[in-house]
């Protein structure tokens, strides 16, 4: 049996790591509230985007764009979107998950440390390495769908989706697998995003748009511009969510320790009475034995 | 045939406008276009300028980045990376936005450094044109 000392050394072992996973707790819920506020204000902009390309894919007759082109999908990439450390739950391991679900030669592209560490340990083909900071940054963004439009354009793979841990509210996080590349398919690719893909339908009046200077160059432009930002808001959105994660699985373990310095000192407790209890018995029989 | 516009003007922080107008007057890349209800489709690219907003028979005026316009016949919809209001908007604090842009561009930058320093050039001169023109 556990003397007094041990089970007040164990206490105090506790109490650190709770004093420890307390911090982290409010560290993420102060970099969680950053985060989600990124993450939500960049909704509306994804939505009209998307919307747009909607409307402009429908509007325009007999033109095609390379990023728009659909091919028989015979080589995938995934863009494979985790965060860059662990203590965040399940989050991790939910995404992971969704992989076995998916063909064995899929090309993956790893943004955050955790992605690449487990396409590394799974001896999956690794395509490419990116990292982003924990201000997801419009440029980082751009360098990773810059990099997957080179590969779709140059013919080593045919349809490229996106696995990330959508944000749906602080306690839940959901891993979500969205179509990136072609572009044919816009309005699944919102629903990715946003809420209900029904919005978009309502939509569907056709109409042909007139282009200024030309479809090409407008096109040209809003396509990849497009892509760039549905990226950097794929990274806000996994930022909020690996936060958000944080933030729970912390206080969840903050909560289990306070349990246990709870069980252990009423242990403790019982344990110091029934000493004390013992040494005066010890002490009444010794002098009923004199007397 | 609608006799309103319902316009939307949205970057990537929030939602800077949206609301029922009577015209909006912008400058696209083949130069300014005034639009009203019943405007035929058109999709174009915007161009950093000054964007006017006529809703009750009343003047805003907006500065705004490059970004790309879609317009139908009852909706203008504006995908820009920055809109504030004329009277929103902080001269002094545009003015050293503006130098500190132009200090950091005379330095060695990278591709996408430089992009993002002449995005804040290209704002804050744009925010200060606006400003100015209206201070009379």
């Amino acid at each position: 049996m556990a003397s007094t000392r041990d089970i007040r050394r164990r206490i105090k072992s506790v109490k650190n790591t709770a004093q420890i996973t307390k911090a982290m707790q409010m560290v993420a819920a102060a970099k969680m509230r950053k985060a989600q506020q990124a993450a939500l204000v960049g909704r509306p902009y994804a939505q009209l985007m998307n919307e747009i390309m909607a409307k402009a894919a429908e509007g325009t007759i007999g033109f095609d764009h390379p990023l728009l082109q659909s091919r028989p999908a015979a080589k995938r990439a995934v863009v494979l979107v985790s965060s860059d450390r662990g203590l965040c739950g399940g989050l991790n391991s939910n995404l992971f998950r969704e992989i076995s679900k998916l063909d064995k030669d899929t090309v993956f592209i790893t943004a955050g440390k955790k992605a690449a560490q487990f396409v590394a340990r799974t001896k999956r083909t690794l395509a490419a390495e990116f990292t982003y900071k924990d201000t997801p940054e419009f440029i980082e963004a751009r360098a990773i769908s810059k990099f997957v439009q080179q590969l779709f354009l140059k013919g080593e793979v045919d349809a490229v989706d996106i696995l990330f841990p959508r944000f749906v509210n602080t306690l839940t996080q959901q891993p979500v697998l969205v179509p990136f590349l072609p572009i044919g398919k816009v309005a699944a690719t919102t629903a990715g995003i946003n809420a209900p893909a029904q919005e978009l339908s309502a939509h569907s009046s056709t109409e042909i748009f007139e282009f200024e200077p030309d479809e090409e160059t407008v096109l040209g432009q809003l396509l990849p511009h497009s892509l760039n930002f549905q990226m950097h808001q794929i990274l806000l959105e996994t930022k909020a969510s690996e936060q958000s994660a944080r933030m729970v699985a912390m206080k969840n373990a903050t909560d289990n320790a306070k349990q246990i310095i709870k069980d252990l000192t009423l242990e403790y407790n019982k344990l110091r009475q029934a000493n004390i209890t013992k040494e005066l018995l010890e002490i009444t029989t010794a002098q009923m034995a004199l007397g | 045939m609608a006799s309103t516009l319902q316009l939307d003007i949205v970057t990537p922080e929030a939602k800077a406008f949206s609301g029922v107008v009577e015209m909006v007057t912008l400058v696209g890349v083949e130069g300014e276009m005034g639009i009203m209800p019943g405007h035929m489709p058109v999709m174009t690219q915007l161009v950093a300028s000054e964007l006017i907003v006529r809703q009750n028979s009343q003047n805003i005026f907006i500065a705004v980045g490059d970004g790309f316009v879609q317009i139908n016949g009852e909706k203008v919809s504006i995908l820009t990376d920055m809109a504030i209001k004329a009277d929103d908007i902080d001269e002094t604090k545009a003015l050293e936005a503006q130098k500190l842009a132009e200090t950091r561009l005379a330095q060695k930058l990278s591709d996408g450094e430089s992009a993002t320093v002449q995005a804040a050039l290209v704002h804050a001169t744009t925010q200060i044109a606006v400003k100015r023109r209206h201070k009379k």
